[in-house]
This record gives structure tokens, C-alpha cells and sequence, in this order.
């Protein structure tokens, strides 16, 4: 127990710590990715070498500066990266002291901890796997801990299998706990502290390149499932936030829109009922098709009919919506909106203002002003996932000189123009398209589904989309982002692009009933078992029983060999022989030999003298006379044994002949 | 301070197996073989184990609070896990068949070398401990053969000694849980007597009986026995086995006149203990001399002879002489 661990388990140790750091490398700070495996390195190399744990003098420092630069580089020591960046230090600054197995068991342990912790950032089902499987080696080596193993020769493939029969093994009980474990309806502490932390998403501004993040990213979005058949490709409009704030360089939300009256809304075309699957997104708000109706339970729209959550969203998010493709979307609107809907900075952009004034001026109805402002998109500009760099007058550098971008650029663009030709318009984000999974029977959006377009207001005819992206690169619209952006590197290429699609439909599985499965769900757990609404008692004595029952199947198989080796069929039939005795009221005694017996035996049933002489004598040649007795000779014996009769006793004989007389 | 929890603990297991039958069993020595079943096998968690499950509690605490369903995967993964380690370390032990017990010869003052053997099991197990007295061993037992191993008993006086409970545990496959039985086997020990050291020199230090005198002596016919199995061949008389239909041997024995005189009444100045380590001294150096030798003690004696039957016949009777 004292003596220092072996190599082997001292670099199975390592290389627990090493995949519990890795698993956690995406957010790392970048000295902390490169300190940590240097640590190990130098530790397992040094060691190797003959070197004992690193001294006090090197220990002590190293932790402390460890804490001051976590503290400099995040500014506080709580919080989820924090705190996991901390604990891979520590964990990486563990292994530097680990010399007994003590100390490697420990080390192993909080490893656990820190793996687990990784799941705090990333809950996807290819990490999660990994994660679990990650297990193996740390069971590994807190076999390699153990001395005297079985097989020297094979010592890592042996523990290897050990671990990964222990979790084979524990996966049932794994399950059961999973379901069954009570959860909380409330956070115990800190609630949710991720607010607008590592996730990509759409935010309440933009201004030109700021969805370029997000557009590449493949990550999902949500996904829908529509109770009837699915809207054509070029409806897929889903609409998250209204931006009607500029300033000459970036669309804001604003704040103002809150208080305005709500808008109203008529519904002109067939109802369409669908439900969303939200990825976390660290904000509030709920993309819908457009344009929603109803809003769903903990949700309410505000006036320009975005639909926003009470609380954000930090976990995936099911909500059901009712939708119309055809709608009347405020019919009059106040003057206040009006102004709202028509507001430009000052002095920025004279020559798009121009442009706008020469179209109002040759185009009496509104929709003749919308018209060319498509027309000029559609003759000379092209679509860009990667546009230059624009100047101060971003909408006149765009309109006049580069002429390429994307989404954000075109509506961006269309909006100034028409708000300077007196059309009420808006800025409009969310998601557009989405690819559908067939066998799945839902529609995946994306991120990098993210797209932007405008609402501009008609007299008459209320908030009318109009998708300026479409006039040009209607393969946008029509085949969605992918087919649209360069397909140029390998990761876009098709093959790859099939696979994560039909992959998708296990993370969709994954999302909805593993992530998502919450106190509400666990709530009809019983149903079965004739406990409609199961609260916290009912599923921890559920969990009692199903742990009763997991640790009853395991005992019987851990005890299976507990039962003492068979005798043999010697032996066997010999006991045999003796009950046949022993009803006869010869039993045998624990000092007597087969000899001892069969005299006995011979006096006290005449009779059979010679058969039993016979028996006997084979069994004393079969036991002692040989090694090893031949099977057949062994056989033989059984079955004479099992022909032999105990005669009737003769007293009791000579009782039956008296009655019968 | 030490000694007060060594005597309260000492107070408390003897509270214990008062009140614990099954304890008490285990206190008498049982015949062999002696089966390690559950009813005799304890399981206890480990210092490790009890942190192991602290940090599981912290683990679901944290995962329930962030609501996140696979950091609550994991951590029903890793204690399902550590809870299926409990098993295979129970079976490492179930099961386990304790069949023989044998010792090394061994003088008072060294230690005993106890060999353990364990009859054949279908599967291996690995990561045994044996623990007697202070040292702890491990060992492995692979499947199908017969295996075993050896314990280290410190020895203080001659004479016949028990083995003593010996405690077999494993806490393989993670370390979570010890997993403990005791063996008492019913087997005692001759521990012979302590060897003088440095001895004087053999008494009669003369150079009567030569070896190559003997082998000449040896051709005498009237000198021959029967064979029995512990001979060396070299004893064997060909020539005259060859006349007769068994084999005979050359018998080793002399007439006393030839053999040392080792006499415990001859030495004079020395205790009771000090004689008998004289003469033990003095027969392990006879018998490496190979020399006859006769061994006068009270209550018997033994030889004249040589070999290794004459060795241990007085080895025997010199420990087992009644301490003074």
C-alpha cells in the first residue's frame, strides 16, 4: 500500500487526467490547453527517468499561481468555467504529487468529477457517449491499483475489460436511477448562471457580418414537427426578432417597442399547428413560423408579434404554436409606429437617399418603390458569405460600390431604401428553410439557417414580408443556406452533409427524451402502475424497488458458484447405496470405512450378502484402487446400484404373514 | 492516547465476537478444507469507497441543480458502476477453497514460511491479500489450477505452533469496498529451537568415522534392509538386491561407539534453552558433516544415526522438550 505505484498504473492514472482535461479543452483558456498536458508530460516522462513526486517548493506555487491567473483571466473564481478551468488545474497539479495508490485513487476520482463537469457545456449525444466511454480508463486504473493481477501479460487489455464490464454492468441501474431520480423543480443554488454565455444565436442587433458567426455554424437550431404536412420550402419563414432601430451602422431592437399597443393580427389562410424543440439559447426569445396566433403556455407575443419567453432559455425547449402562411398583420398602425417604422439617422448615406427619392417620384404605389428596389438587387448584386469591408456609409458603400454580401446586407439595404422612400419598414431576424428529415418526420433548422429579411407596412394590407434575399439568390430561399453559401471545403461537401443530416434524427431522439426529460415528465412515470400524477416519494420508492431488485439479480449471480462442486458420480452413487441402507436401518457412521459397513450390512441382510459383497467391493477397488476411475466401470456400478433392492425387513415379513393368517 | 484506543478497541472486539456468533466461529480453528461462503464473508466500504460516495452526492447534487440530464447519466453510470464492483470483488472471494497448509522447516526467531494452498476455481481472482500478523501479501489465483501462496509468521519460541487467524480480503476491482474472511485453519506447526550462534565446535572433535571408512563398512551384508521410499538411491545395494526379489539397502546405522555423543546432561554452565540451542546447533552441524550422531536428552534418546529421519527425530524431541 506504501510503496509507490507501478508504471503501467501511474500512466493509466495520467491518461484518465488527460481525457478528463481534454473533454473540457473546447473552453479552455488557450495557457491552460497547453500547461496542463505539459504538466502530465513532463511528470510521467520525469518519472519514467526515476524521479519522485515534484516537491512542495514546485507544488505549492504552481497551485497558487494557478488561482491568480484563473482569477486574472475570468476576473472571479465562481461560475461554470471558472471553475472548471480550476478544476483541470488542479486536477493536471494532482498527478505532479501522485506517487501511492492513495494518492492515485484520489487523483482518479475527482478526474470523475471533472469529466462529469464537462457536461455542463456541451450535452450533445456523441460528447455524452464519449464521456461515459471515457469511464473505461478510469476504471482501468483504479484497477491497475490493485496488486497482483490475474494475467501480467496482458495487463491493459484485462483492465480494460474490467471497466467496461462494470459499466455494461451498471448501465441498468444507470437507467433506472436516471429515470427515476427525483429532480428538482427548482435549482438548490445560483439558478442559471449561462446567460449569454458560449452560445451562438441570434441577438437583438445586427449590423452587417455579425450573423457571419452563426451562418456557419452547423450546429441545430430547433426543429419542428407539424401535426399536418409541412409548408413548401419558400414559406419556411421563421421569424424570432423585429429590429426597427438604426443608427446608421447597426439595427437594434430597442426598447421602445415594448410599450407600444400589440398589433393586430387576422388569420386569412388554413391554420397550421406545429411544435418546436428549442436548443438552448441563453435567450428569450422563440423563433415561430410565420406569422403566429396562438402563443403557448410561459411565452406572450410582444407588439411586433415576436413570441417571448418568460424565462430564457437555458435548457432545450418544447413549444406548441399555431401559425398562418395568410395573414392580415396590422391593418392601421399609429402614428407613433408609423414614425417608429420610418425613422433614419441623420446625415449618413445621401446617395441611397437620393435613390429612394428618384423611385418615389417615378412610382406612385408603394409596391412599385418595393418592385425596383428588387430589381436592382436582382440585376447586379451577388450573394456572399465572405463581402468587403464597408465604410461609414455602410448602405451607400454596399448599394453603389461592392455590391455582394448576404442576408443582413440586402435587408439592411432594402430597409434604409424604403424608409427613405416613406414606406414604413422593419428589419425582420430569425430562420429560413431548414432541411427535412423524412424518416424522421421533422424539419431540422440550423444556425447557420439564421437569415434576415424585411416587413415593410402597405396601406391597406398591413406588414407584408418581403425577402429582398430572394431577388438575388433565390437558391437561398429555395434549397436553403447550405446551397447557397461556397461548398467549396470537404466539411460542406455532399456525402458529409447527408450523413449529419440523417444523423441528426438520433441527436433529435437524444434532445427530446433524454435531455428534455424533466420533473414534468417524470411526473406520468407510474402511469402503468396505477400512480397517475408519481411525486418525489412515489419515485424514490419506485427507485428502491428497482435498486431491491438490480442488487437481488446481482447477488444471485455473484453467488451463483457458491454452491460446493458437484460430487462426483463415484460419489454420488455410493450415497446412493447408503440411503438404500439406511432405510434398511443400516445407516453409516462418520467413523466407519466401506468395509466396516458392508460387514454390517452382511449381518444384518443375509440375503443380499452377495450383492452387496459385490458392491461394495467395486466401490472400494473404484475409490482406492485407482487414480483416476474409468467412467464406464464408474457407470456400470450407478446402475447396479440403483437395480439393488433391500429386501423387506424379516421381522416385518414375519408381521405380515401373522395378519394374513 | 494510543494505548487507550488500542485497549477500547481490543474491549470493543471482544464485545463483539461475545455478542456475534459468527465472529466467535471464527475464532475456533476448523478443519480443512475451510470454503469461504457468504455467510462468513464481510464487506465493508473502503476510506476510498466512502469518499467515492461523497463525490457521488456532490456529483448528482450539482447535476440535478443544472437540471442537465447527461452529467445525471454519468454520474448513475459511475455509481451503478462502483456498485457493480462490489460483486466481482465478492465473487473474487466466494467461493474460495482453503485445501492445504504446510510450512517450511523453520527455527525460533525466523519466520515461518506458512504455505497456503487453494483448491481450483472456474474463474480467476485476482487481487487477494493474505494478512497475518503485520505483513500483508498478494497474491493472484488463476483459473482451473491449483494455487496458493505463502505468509511470513514471526517465530519467538520452539515447540508446536498455530498458525492463527489469517485474514484473506480483497478490495479488487476499484478499491471501493474491502471485501474480508478469516482462516483458522486446524493446523499446527513445529517450530524447532533456535540455533547457537556462533557454536563451539562439534564434541570429540576427532576424525573417527571418516566418510570413505564408512563406505567400506558399508559392503558388510549383515548391514542390509529393506527399501523403503525415503532412501537415496545411492544407499541401494545392487548387487545384493539382485540375489534377493527386493531392493535392499545398505543400513546406515553404526555401532554407537562410531557415532557423536550430543549429550544435554554434558553441558555443564549453560540453562535449559541454551543446552537445547547448543544441541540443535550441533545437529544441523553433524548432519551437514553427514555424520552419525547420537542425541542424549532427558526423557530419550535418539540415534545413533544420520540422515535426514535422524535429523528431524531429534530436531522434533529438542523442541518439544518441556520448557524449564
Amino acid at each position: 500500500m506504501r510503496e509507490p505505484i507501478s508504471r503501467h498504473a501511474f500512466e493509466l492514472v495520467a491518461l484518465s487526467i488527460a481525457a478528463a482535461i481534454a473533454a473540457h479543452a473546447p473552453h479552455l483558456p488557450i495557457w491552460l490547453c497547453i500547461g496542463a498536458p505539459a504538466a502530465l508530460i513532463a511528470r510521467v516522462v520525469l518519472r519514467r527517468r526515476g524521479a519522485g513526486p515534484a516537491p512542495l517548493v514546485i507544488r505549492l506555487p504552481a497551485a497558487c499561481l494557478l488561482l491568480v491567473v484563473v482569477v486574472l483571466h475570468y476576473g472571479t473564481l465562481f461560475g461554470r468555467e471558472p471553475g472548471s478551468a480550476l478544476g483541470c488545474g488542479l486536477l493536471a497539479l494532482k498527478l505532479l504529487e501522485t506517487e501511492h495508490a492513495r494518492d492515485a485513487r484520489v487523483a482518479v476520482g475527482f478526474a470523475g468529477f471533472v469529466l462529469m463537469s464537462a457536461l455542463l457545456f456541451t450535452q450533445s449525444l456523441v460528447f455524452t457517449i464519449g464521456v461515459s466511454l471515457t469511464l473505461i480508463v478510469l476504471f482501468a486504473a483504479l484497477v491497475a491499483l490493485q496488486p497482483a493481477p490475474a494475467a501480467p501479460g496482458h495487463r491493459l487489455r484485462a483492465e480494460l475489460r474490467v471497466g467496461a464490464i462494470l459499466l455494461a454492468c451498471g448501465l441498468p441501474l444507470a437507467a433506472a436511477g436516471f429515470v427515476l431520480v427525483p429532480r428538482l423543480s427548482t435549482p438548490l443554488w445560483g439558478g442559471n448562471d449561462r446567460a449569454s454565455e458560449g452560445h451562438t444565436g441570434l441577438t437583438d442587433s445586427m449590423e452587417p457580418g455579425a450573423l457571419t458567426d452563426l451562418l456557419i455554424d452547423d450546429s441545430p437550431a430547433f426543429r419542428v414537427r407539424f401535426d399536418a404536412s409541412p409548408p413548401p420550402p419558400q414559406q419556411r419563414y421563421f421569424r424570432a426578432i423585429v429590429l426597427s432601430d438604426f443608427d446608421g451602422a447597426a439595427w437594434t431592437r430597442g426598447r421602445r417597442g415594448d410599450f407600444l399597443r400589440s398589433e393586430e393580427a387576422e388569420r386569412d389562410g388554413a391554420p397550421v399547428d406545429y411544435a418546436i424543440t428549442l436548443e438552448p439559447t441563453d435567450r428569450r426569445w422563440l423563433p415561430t413560423l410565420d406569422l403566429p396566433f396562438v402563443a403557448p403556455g410561459g411565452a406572450h407575443f410582444s407588439a411586433a408579434r415576436e413570441l417571448i419567453a418568460e424565462d430564457v432559455v437555458s435548457q432545450p425547449r418544447e413549444y406548441r404554436v399555431r401559425s398562418s402562411s395568410r395573414y392580415t398583420f396590422a391593418a392601421r398602425i399609429s402614428e407613433q409606429e408609423r414614425a417608429r417604422a420610418l425613422a433614419l439617422p441623420d446625415g449618413f448615406d445621401p446617395k441611397t437617399r437620393a435613390l429612394a427619392a428618384q423611385w418615389r417620384a417615378a412610382n406612385a404605389e408603394d409596391f412599385g418603390v418595393v418592385r425596383a428596389a428588387l430589381a436592382l438587387f436582382h440585376a447586379s448584386f451577388t450573394y456572399t458569405l465572405h463581402p468587403p469591408l464597408l465604410g461609414r456609409d455602410s448602405i451607400d458603400d454596399f448599394l453603389f460600390s461592392t455590391r455582394q454580401g448576404f442576408c443582413e446586407h440586402y435587408a439592411s439595404a432594402f430597409v434604409v431604401l424604403m424608409r427613405s422612400a416613406g414606406i414604413p419598414a422593419r428589419v425582420v431576424t430569425g430562420y429560413q428553410g431548414g432541411w427535412w428529415n423524412d424518416s424522421g418526420g421533422y424539419l431540422l433548422v440550423r444556425n447557420s439557417d439564421a437569415h434576415a429579411w424585411a416587413e415593410v407596412w402597405i396601406a391597406g394590407r398591413g406588414w407584408v414580408r418581403v425577402d429582398p434575399t430572394a431577388a438575388v439568390s433565390p437558391a437561398r430561399i429555395e434549397l436553403g443556406a447550405a446551397a447557397a453559401n461556397d461548398a467549396s471545403s470537404w466539411a460542406q461537401s455532399e456525402w458529409v452533409r447527408a450523413f449529419r443530416n440523417h444523423f441528426d434524427r438520433v441527436n433529435g431522439w437524444w434532445t427530446q427524451t433524454v435531455i428534455r426529460f424533466d420533473a414534468l415528465r417524470q411526473r406520468g412515470l407510474l402511469a402503468p402502475f396505477g400512480v397517475d400524477t408519481a411525486n418525489q416519494g412515489d419515485l424514490l420508492i419506485a427507485l428502491s424497488i428497482v435498486l431491491a431488485i438490480v442488487l437481488l439479480l446481482a447477488t444471485v449471480w455473484a453467488m451463483r458458484e457458491s454452491k460446493p462442486p458437484r460430487d462426483d458420480a463415484l460419489d454420488a452413487a455410493w450415497a446412493a447405496l447408503g440411503r438404500h441402507l439406511e432405510r434398511a436401518g443400516i445407516a453409516s457412521k462418520p467413523s466407519e470405512g466401506p468395509l466396516d459397513l458392508l460387514a454390517r450390512a452382511r449381518a444384518a441382510l443375509p440375503t443380499s450378502a452377495a450383492t452387496l459383497n459385490g458392491l461394495v467391493g467395486d466401490y472400494v477397488a473404484l475409490r482406492y484402487g485407482v487414480d483416476e476411475p474409468v467412467p464406464e466401470r464408474v457407470r456400470f456400478f450407478t446402475n447396479a446400484v440403483r437395480q439393488f433392492r433391500v429386501p423387506r425387513r424379516v421381522k416385518k415379513r414375519k408381521a405380515a404373514e401373522t395378519v394374513q393368517r | 492516547m494510543a494505548a487507550t484506543i488500542a485497549e477500547l478497541r481490543i474491549r470493543a472486539l471482544a464485545l463483539a465476537e461475545r455478542r456475534l456468533p459468527a465472529l466467535t466461529r471464527l475464532r475456533k480453528p476448523e478443519a480443512l478444507p475451510i470454503r469461504l461462503d457468504r455467510r462468513r464473508i464481510y464487506v465493508l466500504p473502503t476510506g476510498f469507497g466512502i469518499a467515492f460516495s461523497l463525490l457521488l452526492f456532490v456529483m448528482l447534487l450539482g447535476a440535478l441543480n443544472y437540471a442537465n440530464n447527461p452529467a445525471l447519466l454519468l454520474t448513475c453510470l459511475f455509481g451503478a458502476a462502483g456498485g457493480a464492483s462490489l460483486f466481482a470483488g465478492f465473487r473474487a472471494m466466494n467461493g474460495l477453497s482453503l485445501v492445504r497448509v504446510a510450512s517450511d522447516e523453520c527455527h525460533a526467531g525466523t519466520p515461518l514460511a506458512l504455505h497456503l494452498r487453494f483448491a481450483p476455481s472456474t474463474h480467476a481472482r485476482p487481487s487477494l491479500r493474505l494478512r497475518a500478523g503485520d505483513e500483508e501479501t498478494a497474491f493472484a489465483l488463476p483459473a482451473g489450477v491449483e494455487g496458493g501462496t505463502t505468509a511470513m509468521l514471526p517465530t519467538t519460541v520452539r515447540g508446536w505452533m498455530r498458525a492463527g487467524r489469517v485474514r484473506v480480503s480483497t478490495d479488487y476491482p476499484l478499491g471501493l469496498f474491502r471485501i474480508w474472511s478469516w482462516l483458522n485453519p486446524d493446523a499446527e506447526f513445529l517450530v524447532f529451537p533456535a540455533i547457537e550462534n556462533p557454536a563451539p565446535p562439534l564434541p570429540g572433535g576427532d576424525t573417527r568415522g571418516e566418510i570413505a571408512s564408512r563406505d567400506g563398512a558399508g559392503e558388510d551384508h549383515a548391514g542390509l534392509r529393506d527399501y523403503r521410499i525415503t532412501d537415496a538411491p545411492r544407499l541401494i545395494a545392487w548387487k545384493a538386491s539382485a540375489r534377493h526379489d527386493a531392493l535392499l539397502v545398505r543400513d546406515a546405522e553404526r555401532r554407537s561407539d562410531d557415532a557423536l555423543v550430543l549429550d544435554y546432561a554434558a553441558q555443564h554452565g549453560l540453562d535449559h534453552e541454551a543446552r537445547i540451542r547448543r544441541l540443535t546447533a550441533w545437529v544441523l552441524a553433524a548432519d551437514a558433516a553427514q555424520r552419525d550422531y547420537i542425541v542424549r536428552i532427558p526423557g530419550g534418546t535418539f540415534g545413533p544415526g544420520a540422515g535426514a529421519v535422524q535429523r528431524h527425530a531429534c530436531l522434533r524431541a529438542l523442541a518439544l522438550l518441556p520448557h524449564a
